[in-house]
């Protein structure tokens, strides 16, 4: 009796660990992922840091503030917002195969 | 006005939240976040983002989250709050209410209310997609005239309610109205919003994907264009002060602002209104900026 309600204490306890990806890889909800064209992105281009719309507008904050900004693949959700953010329209949405 | 690079780098939500692809709210809450810094207790009814915190056992954020019932999210900000000054760390803390407009608009009025009334130092931020969107797009007291929902399939017959208004009318310090599509003014007024002391109160629209029919990479594109027609005039009101945000002083002027049309043909949510509904919108409009014109004009 006694090791059924530690059991449930643990499971219904209320600290909750702060976690990457608690939905599961949300990288695979859609198959299209957003390219940079690395010839176009600003940063890339004057080597300063300016511009990231990328970054500023990605709800998930899979986007990183640096030169060249990288995107991770595993969570993405492929919702094509930075594409349509872009100022010089370097990113677009192509169908990434995973290996 | 702020730069992308003032913004802070830190994330305080960490990738792989249920939140839906092109959610606007994630979005909110992020920038939310990064302005508010790690010393702060959120405290949330059930809403998306109840979804977005996760399953139990787990969590998405790395601050301190507090799950509530529906109808108490303003009184346990109010309880957190006393709970600080106890232990003296009020000044260090600050709490954030986060709910839905279902929350806010409909079930938590009557908590908020008695919080802005009791002078509770925290801020209240109101995510409005106009609908209870968690539920599957039910109608709730924000849903604009004409939209059709599960429980309003030939479209609503009445307005919104003017939620920032009544929250004007309990004279609070700050009031302010937001869009997803300006994050930067966004952070802005959470900033802001933090080194005031009393009820701040911050209501921001959150364009939906799923619940307003439209493709997930137009959310910022929606989100401006309420700004763009004038349906959703971005001003703060500081001690009773009102001001425009510069995103919306353009458009004091009416033959600067888009057709309305163009904001409710670009939703599947408004495939039902006819002319006549449109020419209400057009007076609707009209007359909200008749009445900020007054405002700005009677300083």
């Amino acid at each position: 009796m006694t090791d059924l309600k530690k059991k449930y204490q643990k499971i219904l306890g209320s600290v909750q660990k702060p976690v990457i990806g608690e939905a599961g890889q949300t990288g695979t909800w859609s198959s299209k992922k957003p390219i940079i064209d690395l010839k176009k992105c600003i940063p890339v281009k004057s080597g300063k840091p300016s511009c990231f719309n990328c970054w500023l507008y990605c709800p998930e904050a899979v986007v990183s503030r640096t030169i060249p900004p990288q995107i991770d693949f595993n969570y993405c959700k492929g919702c094509g917002i930075c594409m349509e953010e872009c100022p010089v329209k370097a990113i677009s949405m192509e169908e990434v195969k995973k290996e | 006005m702020v730069n992308v690079m003032d913004i802070p780098e830190e994330e305080y939500i960490f990738p792989g939240t249920r939140a839906c692809a092109g959610c606007a709210m994630a979005l909110i809450y992020r920038i939310a976040l990064k302005a508010l810094g790690p010393n702060t207790i959120v405290t949330v009814p059930a809403s998306c983002l109840t979804v977005l915190h996760g399953m139990q056992g787990f969590c998405t954020t790395k601050i301190s989250v507090y799950h509530t019932p529906f109808a108490t999210t303003a009184a346990s900000a109010s309880g957190i709050l006393a709970s600080l000054e106890d232990k003296g760390l009020a000044d260090e803390i600050t709490v954030l209410a986060f709910a839905g407009d279902g929350g806010t608009v409909d079930i938590g009025i009557q908590a908020l209310s008695g919080a802005a009334e009791r002078d509770t130092n925290f801020i209240y931020a109101c995510y409005d997609n106009e609908a209870y969107m968690n539920t599957g797009v039910q109608r709730s007291g924000s849903t604009p005239l004409g939209v059709q929902t599960t429980t309003t399939p030939e479209g609503k017959s009445v307005h919104k309610k003017n939620m920032p208004k009544i929250l004007e009318a309990h004279g609070i310090p700050y009031v302010a109205t937001a869009n997803a599509a300006y994050p930067l003014d966004l952070y802005e007024k959470f900033k802001r919003a933090k080194d005031i002391k009393g009820p701040k109160y911050i209501h921001i629209l959150s364009p939906c994907p799923p619940g307003w029919g439209y493709n997930p990479k137009d959310t910022m594109l929606i989100g401006r264009l309420a700004n763009e027609t004038g349906f959703w005039p971005l001003y703060e009101v500081l001690d009773g002060k009102f001001e425009l945000s510069n995103s919306s002083k353009r458009y004091l002027d009416s033959s600067k602002r888009k057709p309305i049309t163009d904001y409710l043909k670009a939703q599947k949510r408004f495939k039902s209104i006819d002319e006549k509904i449109a020419k209400t919108y057009e007076k609707y409009i009209d007359n909200t900026w008749k009445e900020i014109k007054s405002r700005l004009e009677s300083r």
